[in-house]
């Protein structure tokens, strides 16, 4: 990389993150892909000092990443926010070990949900499992504290957990860039069999944590990056991560304490800041995390959530608005016969060809998350739930158990490794009847094409062995396997209805890749056209949902977008769909 | 803020707004003490509304711009200038890309709506509209239109025609820099022959 210690460089907040990794000595990082994390891994993939990989969900990173920095190196596992729940089984009890090497892990926050199922705070996190955590307004704090964040670790042997969200993530400024420190092992390794088996030593354990707690509590108080910017007048502000650069936009006078460590909180300090002023506002995104520690020490003259909104994500315009009553300028674009763009499966989608046959079927489809969770709108309209990774197919179980018939889940080639496997395990192991549909596109399509167990290549490219997803499928048991061609209707209507129709659980796997993954983009393509004279407007190839097909009277094809999948040709009745050049 | 200059550039994803926004924020960075860009967009697709907002000059905090701030807002399509004119300061300049990009819809059939030009230009913007895509086509490559407006935007900006260069050279393919660089001037030009247009009317 074209990068040297002492250049100052435009760089979003997750490359920040990545090189603080690199200059902080970092050793191994593992993760898995989900917005607004991805580039972090991707992009800590590009420095050879780094071991890094991709793991198949985010316990399994976090796994790996604790038994390195237990082997006395710096590790990092870095994930979205829903990806810490996963994660959490392990998250919660490593800190009665401690680690140490230093440890850390990142939780990249979404509020306002840009892309993503739910809005959670997970400061809570660092609460719950008692361990300190940090968090970064911009670019260059996102790199400099991930930094701090090890020394903490290490100071402390406990993980740490720093968390980060979209707009630290994905906005660019301004950083200057350090040197590597090669800290190698910062403890040497030694067996420690009275920490590392937490259920027989827990109690003592548990006293252990508290302790810890305790010296962090003190450790904070006097902390050099929980600043005071002292300001003029008597008004205060706590506050941390992006919300920080809102509120020196909209209250550039202001006394402002920021925090650099937002768990556990510096009481005193706090304490004595807020004595200081008339008002202090405590200004943070999502729930009232921080105010609500700083009421139950008895201070009475903050206010927070009672004008501050505990949903979305926070800009300067929101804090004016609160702040002031000062009205954001209406977006006017209501005036106006305005259309939006909503967000639809890609011309060429593989997952519509799955979508049309489900349709057709009349089966009730639980869903699961990636693109195909598209499958939902009209006018595919052919998928009916949709809530966490790898739900779909217990949720299918559930409702056959339930007593609904003809249901099917449809679940992704990425989502079925994450969390799909042991579901399906249940529905043969129980007896189940459900039909699992596994889109394979050969990539991870949502979070922007990352590799896979399933894909054959590693995420630095290189080759690795493909999972066969038909084996894993057959030697968990089941016994009706087929994969089918989504391009093609009658193949596929028929496996759906094949499945469906059978006695005992069964899956289908589809076999298109997405248009984006690998080698896809690269093939030359010949598109559709409709030939005017044959088309009687009937809409039909409209009604297939492909933003290729231009909507309007009469139908057009848009020979850009359009991949030649056939899907329309094959919707139209009437033969007047052919393949340009024919 | 003082001496700071709030851009949005906004259009349909496919249409090279973020390759846009970066060049136009790595220019900055060389010579401004502080830049910002952020921007919003939905999941990795085609087709959707693009909105990228850049801040630079003395000192940043916000990467997000406030709404009736914006001093020119660069629109890659019509439809999305008024989905975004509201980020801009009263009298701001609209510099619009002459095409229409029809939306995918998943409802009712809706027409591209008429008029936008008269709208917008009632709500006390200057408004410029540029020929970009079509001036792309003629150059061979209708991917070089985001050059094209860059080049028309930069005569807007306080920011050197050397370092617009030396990004442009540093930032795109090897193969495809040329035409690029091309393109760019043709944006610069066109800047030119406008601003030349009004003085002479005045």
């Amino acid at each position: 990389m074209m990068q040297e210690a002492g250049q100052r460089l435009l760089m979003a907040g997750n490359n920040a993150i990545a090189r603080g990794a690199y200059e902080a000595g970092v050793y191994f990082a593992s993760g898995y892909p989900g917005t607004p994390s991805t580039e972090i891994l991707e992009v800590i993939s590009q420095y050879s000092e780094i071991k890094a990989q991709w793991a198949a969900n985010e316990k399994v990173a976090f796994d790996e990443a604790m038994g390195v920095a237990m082997s006395g190196k710096r590790a990092l596992c870095s994930m979205k926010y829903v990806g810490l729940n996963v994660a959490a089984d392990s998250f919660m009890v490593f800190p009665f070990a401690g680690t140490v090497g230093g440890f850390v892990v990142i939780s990249a926050d979404d509020p306002g949900m840009y892309s993503s199922q739910n809005e959670q705070d997970n400061r809570y996190f660092a609460r719950l499992a008692q361990i300190p955590m940090i968090e970064p307004s911009d670019p260059q704090e996102a790199k400099d504290y991930l930094k701090l964040a090890y020394e903490l670790s290490e100071r402390f042997s406990t993980p740490v957990l720093f968390r980060t969200s979209m707009r630290v993530s994905h906005s660019k400024g301004m950083v200057t860039l350090g040197e590597r420190n090669e800290v190698g092992e910062s403890k040497s390794y030694i067996k420690d069999v009275p920490n590392w088996v937490v259920p027989i030593f827990a109690k003592s354990l548990k006293a252990k944590l508290d302790a810890k707690l305790a010296a962090i509590n003190e450790y904070v108080e006097t902390y050099e990056y929980n600043r005071i910017e002292k300001g003029k007048g008597n008004i205060g502000v706590i506050t941390s991560g992006a919300s920080y650069t809102y509120t020196k936009e909209i209250l550039p006078e202001a006394s402002v304490l920021k925090l650099a460590i937002t768990y556990p909180l510096p009481k005193q300090m706090i304490l004595d800041f807020c004595a200081q002023y008339d008002k202090v506002y405590i200004i943070e995104e999502l729930d009232s995390f921080i105010e609500d520690q700083i009421r139950a020490w008895g201070v009475t003259n903050i206010s927070g959530k009672d004008i501050f909104p505990r949903t979305g994500e926070f800009s300067p315009d929101v804090l004016a608005k609160c702040l002031f009553e000062e009205q954001p300028v209406k977006d006017f674009s209501n005036e106006f016969n305005i259309i939006s763009r909503p967000p639809q499966l890609c011309p060429g989608c593989p997952h519509r060809g799955a979508y049309l046959a489900l349709k057709k079927s009349g089966a009730l489809v639980t869903g699961d998350i990636g693109c195909y969770t598209l499958g939902a709108l009209p006018p595919l309209g052919a998928m009916h739930t949709s809530f966490a990774m790898g739900t779909s197919i217990g949720n299918a179980f559930g409702f056959e158990l339930g007593g609904i018939n003809k249901v099917a889940a449809v679940i992704g080639d990425a989502t079925f490794i994450h969390g799909g496997i042991p579901s399906l395990i249940d529905v043969v192991y129980n007896g189940g009847n459900t039909t699992v549909v596994i889109l394979d596109n050969s990539t991870t399509g949502m979070t922007g094409h990352q590799e896979h167990p399933a894909t054959g290549q590693t995420l630095q490219g290189k080759e690795a062995p493909k999972l066969d997803l038909v084996n894993i499928v057959k030697a968990i048991g089941v016994k009706h396997v087929q994969v089918a061609d989504p391009f093609d209707q009658k193949e596929m209507n028929q496996a759906i209805k094949d499945a469906l129709d059978n006695e005992g659980p069964s899956v289908v796997i589809t076999n298109r890749p997405c248009i984006f993954a690998r080698g896809e983009k690269q093939r030359p393509k010949t598109p559709y056209v409709i030939d005017i004279d044959k088309c009687t407007q009937c809409g039909a190839c409209q009604r297939i949902g492909c933003p290729g097909v231009l909507p309007g009277e009469q139908a057009v094809i848009d020979d850009v977008s359009c991949t030649g999948c056939s899907l329309c040709a094959q919707a139209c009745k009437f033969d007047a769909i052919y393949l340009k050049g024919e | 803020m003082a001496n700071v200059t709030n851009v949005l550039l906004c259009g349909v994803g496919g249409q090279g707004v973020l390759l846009a926004s970066e060049v136009l924020a790595l220019v900055a960075a060389e010579e401004k003490a502080q830049v910002k860009q952020t921007e919003v967009h939905g999941v990795a697709q085609r087709g959707g509304s693009v909105v990228s907002h850049l801040r630079f000059g003395d000192q940043v905090y916000s990467p997000t711009v406030r709404t009736g701030t914006g001093d020119i807002l660069v629109a890659f399509e019509r439809l999305e200038a008024v989905r975004y004119g509201h980020y801009l300061k009263s009298g701001g300049l609209m510099l619009i890309n002459d095409i229409e990009v029809m939306p995918g819809q998943i409802g009712e059939y809706q027409p591209y709506p008429t008029g936008i030009m008269e709208f917008v230009q009632n709500k006390g913007f200057q408004i410029q509209e540029i020929p970009a895509t079509s001036q792309a086509k003629a150059l061979g490559n209708p991917k070089v239109s985001s050059l094209i407006i860059l080049g028309a935007l930069s005569a807007h900006l306080d920011l050197s025609q050397q370092a617009w260069e030396r990004v442009i050279r540093k930032r795109i393919p090897p193969k495809l820099v040329d035409i690029n660089l091309q393109a760019f001037k043709v944006g610069v030009e066109m800047a030119q022959a406008r601003a030349q247009a009004a003085v002479v009317r005045d």
